[in-house]
């Protein structure tokens, strides 16, 4: 069981990943943006961050880059929900120290296989 | 792991919509040619979600067109494409379609395909114009954007039936991005036998060590029979992070010698001291592969994207089980819900603190003194639930308002007109029952108000007032009722025009004496059409006799206030609530009505000195310089009054829709707030009364249709003339 920050303005989506981690044992705390996710990590551990990369107030992958900055999140595996198809988000989204990406639309089984790779 | 995706549709549904309206609304609000950029963002976002949830929900359709919008969108925010009124327009249809295919797909029917290929396809013609060469490539569904991946990686030999030889020399930082080689190695174990040789070459000297960094190299060898792509898949993430050559095993006799010395879960601990930040329990994961053939049995499948394929009909099966579900949702904000437990708990309160007096052996006056306070409180905590219960109801207009900037923008572009659309009092709140029904009337006083109110801008400017029309729409409470105004500075209402038409179509007499009032009130009149008074640009069939009716309906008021050249006023007063009702009861014989309190004018004392019974009218009563018409309601209800006298009666004097009646009646009793039942669903609808409630003491009492009462007093005149001579007499 890992304890997994998942991060998403999309109410569906969010439920949809927080389910799918849940059902297989994880512990979730959801956070509809960046700002939300920042402040929920702060003070806290995550043995892994999944968030979305289009998102009001912070986006996805300024939150990646304030995390790495944080102590507890030096090495913490950080994974972007993605859609762009171009390389230019996921390369962007490494910069600022992603782990690796989810392309999005994805399913459960997707979802929990990549998430394996990290975990 | 399987489960029912359908179960986070209805979420996804209520989001998109929610981002459907931002993208309208934003889109209406975007300056063509200087487009801010946080605007595009918005809508970008709202299009991605759509589309990221689209294509996870199995609702393909929906996905593959929100990404064109998306490219565009995206392409926009990069500055490589300008902003347009045709591609606003565009995008605009385009969020009208996605609406249409949300709710459809919602409701469970048919696609309108034509609709959505056409418009798919002014998209497609609009990306291809001025975008880049990778357009086409964009257009692709997204269910295959995994896949460019894969094949653009594939070219050279794909496969190797004894194995492939791995290089992997990460770059010193690739540790900070939280990739791990152990879980890496972990992976690639789990496509076939595996062996890690460290390479520790470029390990610096012992003092020059950073324990983040990374400083090893591997040389791997992976026999089996495995997709190159399996392997560069592993490595994907760390792609530019590292120097990766793979290169197949010719044979394994030809195979570079590689020491097939130590076992991948040793390396990384005993042999090397690499400082690699790894945890104990990390290490201890890569012999036992139990969890990773999972990842690996899904990555094996040669395109990913068959994968969602197969969700697909399950997830649109099993969403084929929920009904259509409009309205039928309502969201709340939180801080009600908790005001509302929080009256809970001082009502539980109270009700232990009134059981423990019940308990008690003694009953004494202070006993009795401390019963009236508990009811006392259990009143007021009734009151207030009641009133936080209501304000769940109750939604801020804007959901209404929201849908007017698209109307003026469309309209005023198929008029030729420059109108600029002001609102205010948005978050004004309204029962959500009120405001479903309000909407029609609303638009069709607006289309009212662009076609007929606003002049074309050469008409403006000769008349000297700027050549941009202005339509304010205003909301606001004032008493238990919501205020709603729309304003238009356009020519007003063409009065004499509206006279001559009425006295030709023989709705006023020819001498009538009309007051500019009654002339402009006229509009609203059956058969009255605006389009053939004030000009023939659309002669929509339906007049403002339609709104008139509807508002009334509701149990509110619209009406007209306009000054030639300067512009109209258009009124709409709405009940706040249609459940909740405050009512003063008023006794007939045995029974107890409600009298709507917000109708009520005054009550007095019957003076037969001024009961006049005028020659084929009806009797009627001279308050002040005022006659008004006396109903007797154990008359129209046909109940036995009290007395026979009418200066033992009392009148109520009550007013709707502008006009006054007096209601004869044997006393009056409380106010009280009512919940309204209807009777149509438990009986049938009755003239005169508009409900019926339950009294405290459990009997229903009905509740009087003031405007039906008025009209009743008007068709019975005779009969009214015919008993009133009795029972003076």
């Amino acid at each position: 069981m890992a304890k997994i920050l998942a991060v998403d303005d999309s109410a569906s989506m969010r439920q949809m990943v927080s389910f799918t981690l849940k059902g297989a044992g994880h512990d979730v705390v959801e956070a509809v943006d960046g700002v939300d996710a920042l402040a929920k990590a702060k003070g806290a551990t995550f043995d892994l961050v999944i968030s979305d990369v289009n998102m009001p107030n912070m986006d996805g992958i300024t939150l990646i880059k304030e995390l790495r900055t944080l102590p507890a999140f030096k090495f913490t595996p950080m994974l972007m929900l993605t859609t762009e198809s171009t390389g230019d988000k996921k390369q962007q989204g490494k910069a600022a120290g992603a782990t690796g990406w989810i392309v999005k639309p994805f399913n459960p089984d997707q979802l929990l296989a990549t998430i394996g790779k990290v975990l | 792991m399987s489960f029912d995706m359908s179960q986070f549709l209805e979420t996804f549904y209520e989001e998109s919509f929610e981002g459907l309206d931002i993208m309208e609304t934003e889109l209406l609000a975007l300056d063509v040619g200087e487009a801010d950029l946080e605007t595009i963002n918005t809508i970008f976002r709202a299009a991605h979600s759509i589309k990221g949830g689209s294509g996870t929900f199995g609702l393909d359709d929906v996905a593959s067109f929100t990404h064109v919008m998306e490219t565009l969108l995206d392409e926009m925010r990069d500055g490589k494409r300008d902003v347009t009124q045709n591609a606003v327009n565009i995008l605009l249809e385009s969020v009208d379609v996605l609406r249409e295919m949300l709710s459809t797909l919602q409701a469970e029917e048919e696609l309108d395909v034509d609709r959505i290929a056409s418009v798919k396809l002014k998209l497609d013609n609009l990306l291809a114009h001025v975008s880049d060469d990778d357009a086409p490539a964009a257009v692709a569904p997204p269910t295959q954007e995994p896949a460019p991946i894969q094949e653009t990686v594939t070219e050279s030999p794909s496969e190797s039936s004894v194995g492939w030889i791995i290089d992997f020399k990460p770059h010193i930082d690739m540790l900070q991005t939280g990739n791990d080689p152990v879980r890496m190695f972990r992976e690639l174990d789990a496509l076939g036998e595996l062996n890690v040789t460290p390479d520790t070459s470029f390990l610096p000297e012992f003092l020059m060590m950073e324990p983040e960094n990374s400083g090893l190299g591997w040389m791997l060898t992976l026999k089996g029979n495995i997709l190159k792509s399996d392997i560069e898949e592993v490595f994907d993430w760390v792609e530019d992070e590292c120097d990766l050559t793979i290169t197949p095993m010719v044979s394994s006799t030809t195979a570079k010698p590689v020491e097939e010395i130590v076992e991948a879960e040793v390396i990384s601990e005993q042999e090397d001291p690499t400082p690699i930040p790894v945890k104990e329990a990390t290490i201890e994961k890569v012999e036992p592969a139990a969890p990773a053939p999972a990842p690996v049995a899904e990555s094996v499948t040669p395109a990913p994207s068959d994968t969602p394929a197969e969700d697909k009909p399950a997830a649109a099966a099993k969403a084929k089980r929920k009904p259509a579900t409009e309205a039928s949702s309502i969201r709340v904000s939180i801080d009600k819900v908790d005001e509302l437990i929080n009256m809970v708990g001082e009502l539980v309160i109270t009700q232990s603190m009134l059981s423990q007096l019940g308990e008690g052996e003694e009953f004494g006056e202070s006993e009795v003194e401390k019963l009236k306070n508990g009811l006392m409180q259990l009143e007021r905590n009734t009151r207030e639930m009641q009133e936080n219960v209501m304000r769940i109801r109750m939604l801020p207009i804007s959901f209404v308002f929201q849908r007017f900037p698209r109307l003026v923008h469309d309209l005023s572009g198929k008029l030729d007109k420059k109108i600029e659309l002001v609102l205010s009092g948005e978050s004004t709140e309204l029962d959500k029952t009120v405001m479903e029904k309000i909407g029609d009337p609303l638009v069709h006083l607006i289309r009212n108000s662009l076609d007929h109110g606003i002049e074309t801008p050469d008409v403006r400017v000769a008349a000297g007032k700027p050549e941009t029309g202005e339509i304010h729409l205003n909301a606001y409470h004032e008493g238990g009722n919501i205020v709603i105004e729309i304003t238009d500075d356009g020519a007003g209402l063409n009065l004499e025009k509206i006279l001559s038409k009425a006295k030709t179509s023989g709705l006023v007499g020819e001498n009538d004496k009309l007051t500019d009032e009654d002339i402009a009130d006229l509009i609203f009149q059956p058969g009255f059409s605006t389009a053939d008074v004030v000009s023939d640009v659309s002669g929509r069939g339906v007049g403002m006799d339609v709104v008139r009716r509807n508002i009334r309906a509701l149990g509110g008021t619209v009406d007209v206030k306009t000054t030639v050249g300067v512009g109209s006023v258009f009124t709409i007063r709405l009940p706040l609530t249609l459940a909740i009702l405050d009512g003063q009861s008023v006794v007939v014989g045995d029974e107890v009505y409600i009298v709507p309190l917000v109708s009520i004018i005054e009550s007095i004392q019957v003076d037969t000195s001024l009961v006049n019974g005028i020659t084929g009218q009806a009797q009627v009563y001279r308050l002040r310089d005022d006659y008004i018409p006396i109903v007797r309601l154990y008359d129209v209800f046909n109940v036995k009054p009290m007395y026979d006298n009418i200066e033992d009666g009392l009148l109520v004097v009550v007013e709707a829709e502008g006009k006054k009646v007096a209601l004869l009646v044997d006393d009056l009793l409380g106010q009280q707030q009512v919940v309204i039942k209807s009777l149509e669903t438990n009986f049938k609808s009755v003239e005169g009364i508009s409900g019926a409630t339950i009294l405290g003491d459990g009997t229903v009492a009905l509740i009087l249709d003031v405007s039906g009462l008025i009209a009743i007093s008007k068709k019975s005149k005779k009969k009214v003339r015919k008993t009133t001579t009795s029972v003076a007499a």
